[in-house]
């Protein structure tokens, strides 16, 4: 198994939690990833409201990019993946959009043509690809009584996607059940966490983050699950504000799919990012994991 | 092609319950299309012997159209299905004996849709006069050694041009 | 012997005349095409003068080939040959060309359309001379019927026709008729009693001189065809002797082990391990479920045995085949509920609380598990709020795209008895509301007027995460109100998802069985939408109910009785004709490579092992000619569609651009 990587901007910097988790994970389990040469940023949303061709264009680069030998694209950021994928899909769509972009490529001496690269979220790539026997073979800590609130977010779920149901995922939870965790199947898990409202207006966005933390909480959730950076921070960075702001005490950490896949595996914590996150996991991660497993 | 009015000739096999009601439907309600397909009944879709086909061509055709009922709604269970198969290898036949696969085309006609087909009549009129006319019988008298050499290629592909259930 | 052709050209007024030099073809046909003796036009060839011309020319000029150039043969064939008939001319001597609907009706130019009419023309002419005479046989119809599917459809077909004196095998799959109607409380619009007005035709059913009635049976095969089918059906093992059997019900009573009903009880109640679906169930023969006994899971136990006053359980009793006789078949195998999960946003399965309509419907049957009180899961709490969530697959491109058409009114007539029964709040989700029946839209009026809240839109979610106090501990419905243009949340306690009416998972099966298609949906397909709504496109088989799509009580009632009205037609006219357009095998040249044998869609064509050689059993094939075309010896011909007719007939249709025929490639 061999894909070429694009790991966004946000791993290289904010969370490179999940860019070394999903460097450890990956290995352990044989898969092949190499990281994109001189890749570019996605663009994230606000490229598409300022100009859609050059947004497009932008997205594209990375996609002409990736050498003939790999025809698959793994991207772990849910907002990369969905953007590489559209843009793959609006040039297959309309040949018109194609040459446009194409000759926008054209001035760097490249050309992309949709299709040629299969655009797979990390978390398709883990769930069907290594797929279940791979992952309970090689599952060396199962991840027993610790309650995870898989949290999906709202860009890797929608129509496009090609790997889960659109309204209600259930990929990771299944996921985490073959590592022997107690899933969360908690209501808001496909629902938004704000992504940027932090930045425009406090008070919509702590209550998009309030609702989800409630939510895991109220379904007795030890840990939250993202496999989306943007999500990761605003529930993580964002939760003693949120504390603050409706006077409540959530003290729940937030983590990225990867590291908690790497702790089962056996991985060492500190070698999948633990630590790195503000509102502290050890604790939960040590009570559940390791109190009464005798380690 | 210079010639500006070229005028194909189409032989259309249509089957009786699907297609060809789809063409009732089509004169009932009006909707015109191109003159240039002549129709040939047949029971099923599946009832078309690729040679039906390639005699028409050979006679001086410029295209056919087969049209059966839909993928699941055939009449005789799923003999279209037989069709789709044998058209598919017909395809590469007449790839291998030099001859656009484009004149020839599998269309699905309920018999609600008047509309569709004769838009798909349209489409391969259309289309075939861009290819131009494919003027088969006359090259051969030329040369007569090219229908011997035909001849060759259906019998050489007569199996391959069966289907198996 | 050179035949004489007539060729008759028909102006039908203007609709062909109008765009086709209707004179000129004639003429031209008369002058250029060969072996033609007559060529006529007239103004409309369908009139009973234009028909005796036709016959004159037959008698006068010794016709032996007829082409009209007309309309459809679809419209007019059965005219024409009847004509042909008349003068004493084999009937398939005829040939029909549609120079209207596929020329006159479709085209702009005259020019052009006169040409197109002169080579369908020419084809017609070319290929009429290669017709055979056909003799159409006639078989015997054996006036016994098979109704499958002992629903309200299936028992309706079943009473007409065993009043009028005819002997009917009702196939049941479950142990007892009654279908889903059996499981319903009310009925809409009315309100009556669903088991009131079901079991009496049950009984009815069950005690009826002309009935055999087969539950727990399963269809295996059908032979044959119209008027003589033969039909294998499976009884599978009953464990009770059903002619020892009186029904008292000890052995139930006695019954040590308790399991969850999941099918008459839609998984809301618990049966024994030996049962009757339900207490009025027809027969009272209960069935005993090895899968849950204990005595074919541990070997211990035989409770009912030892308590049986008639000694009627029988462990070791063993499936047993049976073959039915039968002139015509009717299918009512009726419809399945779409499985909610498949929307999981609705939280079916996952929020107790959500209820499909099934299980709704035994909530509020007084004979059913909470003896009709309406309540939640718990079994005690009584809702204060409901919601009917409408279009559950219906209407969704991601499921079905068709409307389920019921479940408007089953869902009035669920809001209904909320109000009746509880002092709950109920509310309606619906996108439109179908009430265009009989006395619906004034049941929809009344309850509007009963303070049934409508919410026009679809939901997107049900969830427990509540937002505000008053959401606390309730399901919340995140739905659009599209008449008030906003978002709006609304907590209640229950919900009833108004799951779509899905065909029966195996209906494609059993249609391959009977030899008849489904639509893309997977409901059969009747013979003509409108005009035709209970027969198939194969003779014999009929279809009633909700089979051939979403029905209602009414329109199920309607068209099992219509059905066995049609069946009535066929007893009573004794004969059926079987079109002679069938294929052949010329056994002497067939090299017995068995190619045709499975492309048959009708297992018509059977292998004769000693000989090496196959051959086509006539009643079977339906002459669709996949066989002809694929013989690679080409020793299979089709009456009336031979590779010669087609042959002629594509040469004639080129007759413009043809060149000499010497280097023409030959097909076959």
């Amino acid at each position: 198994m061999k894909y070429a990587y694009y790991p966004g901007c946000s791993l290289e910097s904010g969370s490179a939690a999940y860019d070394v988790s999903v460097r450890a994970v990956m290995q352990c389990l044989g898969a092949q990833l190499d990281e994109l040469d001189d890749w570019n940023c996605c663009g994230a949303t606000e490229y598409f409201t300022q100009h859609e061709l050059v947004a497009l264009s932008v997205i594209a680069r990375n996609l002409a990019l990736v050498d003939k030998q790999y025809d698959q694209l793994v991207a772990p950021c849910a907002a990369c993946f969905l953007n590489l994928k559209k843009t793959d899909k609006l040039m297959a769509d309309d040949p018109k959009l194609k040459a446009h972009v194409n000759e926008a490529l054209g001035a760097g001496g490249l050309s992309y043509k949709p299709g040629t690269v299969r655009v797979r979220h990390l978390l398709d790539v883990l769930y069907t690809d290594i797929g279940e026997n791979k992952l309970r073979q090689m599952t060396k800590r199962p991840l027993a009584g610790l309650r995870i609130a898989p949290y999906y977010g709202c860009q890797v779920v929608r129509p496009l996607n090609g790997f889960d149901n659109t309204e209600y995922p259930m990929k990771m939870d299944e996921l985490f059940t073959w590592l022997g965790a107690e899933v969360v199947d908690y209501p808001v898990k496909a629902h938004c966490c704000g992504g940027h409202m932090t930045q425009i207006s406090e008070p919509q966005a702590f209550e998009l983050i309030r609702r989800l933390l409630q939510s895991a909480q109220d379904y007795k959730a030890d840990v939250i699950v993202c496999i989306c950076p943007m999500c990761q921070l605003n529930l993580d960075a964002y939760q003693s504000r949120v504390n603050s702001e409706f006077d409540k005490s959530f003290n729940l950490p937030v983590l990225f799919l990867t590291q908690l896949v790497g702790i089962a595996l056996g991985l060492d914590w500190k070698k999948v990012g633990i630590g790195k996150e503000i509102v502290s996991a050890e604790p939960v991660l040590r009570q559940r994991l390791l109190s009464g497993a005798g380690a | 092609m210079s010639q500006t009015n070229f005028e194909p000739k189409i032989v259309g096999f249509l089957c009786n319950w699907c297609s060809y009601r789809a063409a009732d439907l089509a004169g009932i309600a009006r909707i015109t299309h191109a003159p240039n397909v002549r129709i040939v009944r047949v029971m099923c879709s599946g009832r078309v012997d690729p040679t039906f086909v390639l005699k028409a061509l050979s006679l001086g055709a410029d295209g056919v159209m087969i049209a059966g009922c839909h993928p699941g709604e055939c009449h005789y269970v799923d003999q279209n299905y037989k069709a789709m198969r044998r058209y598919h290898l017909l395809k590469h036949t007449l790839h291998a004996m030099g001859v656009e696969p484009d004149r020839v085309r599998l269309v699905w006609a309920s018999a609600a849709e008047g509309q569709q087909l004769a838009e798909a009549i349209d489409g391969l009129v259309a289309d075939v006069k861009k290819l131009g006319p494919l003027g088969w019988s006359q090259n051969w008298e030329e040369n007569g050694e090219r229908l011997h050499a035909l001849e060759e290629i259906i019998n050489e592909h007569a199996e391959a041009m069966e289907v198996h259930a | 012997m050179a035949e004489k052709v007539g060729v008759y050209v028909c102006h039908c007024g203007s609709n062909i005349a109008g765009k086709v030099n209707v004179e000129e073809v004639a003429k031209w046909a008369g002058e250029n095409l060969q072996d033609v003796a007559v060529s006529r036009d007239y103004k409309f060839m369908c009139s009973s003068l234009g028909q005796k011309m036709i016959e004159d020319d037959i008698r006068g000029e010794g016709l032996t080939r007829v082409v009209v150039a007309a309309c459809s043969p679809h419209l007019h064939e059965k005219t024409f040959r009847r004509a042909c008939t008349n003068a004493g001319l084999n009937p398939y001597l005829l040939d029909m060309t549609n120079i209207r609907e596929h020329c006159s009706w479709v085209h702009r130019d005259m020019d052009s359309a006169t040409l197109k009419a002169k080579s369908l023309v020419s084809a017609a002419v070319s290929r009429v001379k290669f017709q055979e005479p056909l003799e159409p046989t006639y078989v015997d119809v054996n006036p016994a019927t098979l109704v499958i599917g002992g629903g309200i459809a299936g028992l309706q077909a079943t009473l007409e026709l065993a009043d009028a004196g005819y002997h009917v095998y009702l196939v049941e799959r479950s142990p007892s008729i009654g279908g889903h109607m059996a499981q319903f409380d009310k009925t809409f619009p009315t309100l009556d009693c669903s088991a009131c007005i079901l079991t009496p035709k049950m009984s009815e059913a069950g005690q009826h001189e002309n009935v055999t009635l087969l539950t727990y049976s399963e269809i295996e095969s059908v032979k044959g065809s119209v008027g003589n089918f033969e039909v294998k059906v499976r009884k599978k093992a009953r464990r009770v002797d059903y002619d020892a059997c009186t029904g008292c019900g000890i052995c139930i009573e006695k019954c040590p082990r308790k399991v969850v009903d999941t099918e008459f009880e839609a998984g809301l109640g618990f049966r024994k391990a030996i049962y009757t679906p339900f207490p009025q169930a027809v027969p009272r023969v209960p069935v005993i479920d090895a899968d849950s006994c204990i005595w074919f899971q541990r070997q211990k136990c035989r409770a009912c045995e030892k308590l049986c006053p008639t000694d009627a359980i029988k462990f070791d009793q063993e499936d047993e085949t049976l073959t039915l006789n039968v002139g015509n078949i009717i299918l009512a195998t009726g419809w399945k509920p779409f499985e909610c999960r498949d929307i999981p946003q609705y939280g079916y399965g996952r929020l107790a609380n959500v209820y499909t309509s099934l299980e709704f419907e035994r909530l509020c049957n007084a004979a059913g598990p909470t003896n009709g009180k309406i309540v939640l899961r718990d079994g005690k709490t009584e809702p204060q709020s409901v919601a009917i969530i409408h279009c559950v697959g219906s209407r969704d491109v991601r499921h079905n795209e068709y409307c389920s058409g019921i479940c408007c009114m089953a869902s009035l007539k669920f809001g209904h008895l909320v109000l009746e029964k509880t002092k709950a709040n109920v509310y309606s989700f619906y996108i439109d509301m179908r009430t265009n029946q009989k006395g619906y839209e004034e049941f929809y009026q009344r309850l509007l007027e009963e303070g049934m809240h409508f919410v026009r839109g679809k939901v997107s979610e049900i969830t427990d995460a509540a937002r505000m106090p008053n959401e606390q501990g309730k399901l919340i419905i995140q739905c659009e109100d599209t008449l008030m243009g906003r978002q709006r949340r609304i907590p209640v306690d229950m919900v009833v998802l108004m799951g779509a009416l899905e065909p029966q998972s195996d209906a494609k099966e059993m249609g391959l069985k009977c030899g008849i298609s489904c639509s893309m949906q997977g409901f059969f397909t009747e013979r003509h939408p409108k005009l035709d709504p209970v027969a198939t496109m194969t003779d014999g088989i009929f279809v009633a109910g909700a089979c051939q799509g979403p029905k209602d009580i009414p329109a199920s009632v309607a068209q099992g009785a219509a059905a066995a009205a049609r069946v009535q037609g066929m007893i009573t006219k004794g004969k059926v004709m079987v079109e002679p357009v069938v294929a052949k095998i010329n056994e002497e040249a067939c090299s017995g490579c068995r190619i045709c044998n499975n492309i048959c869609p009708y297992n018509a064509i059977e292998y004769d092992a000693e000989r090496g050689v196959s051959h086509i059993i006539t009643a079977l094939c339906k002459g669709c000619g996949t066989c002809v075309s694929a013989c690679p010896a080409s020793v299979i011909s089709g009456a009336h569609f031979s590779d010669q007719q087609i042959d002629a007939e594509i040469e004639g249709v080129l007759w413009d651009v043809i060149r000499p025929k010497s280097a023409v490639v030959s097909a076959n």
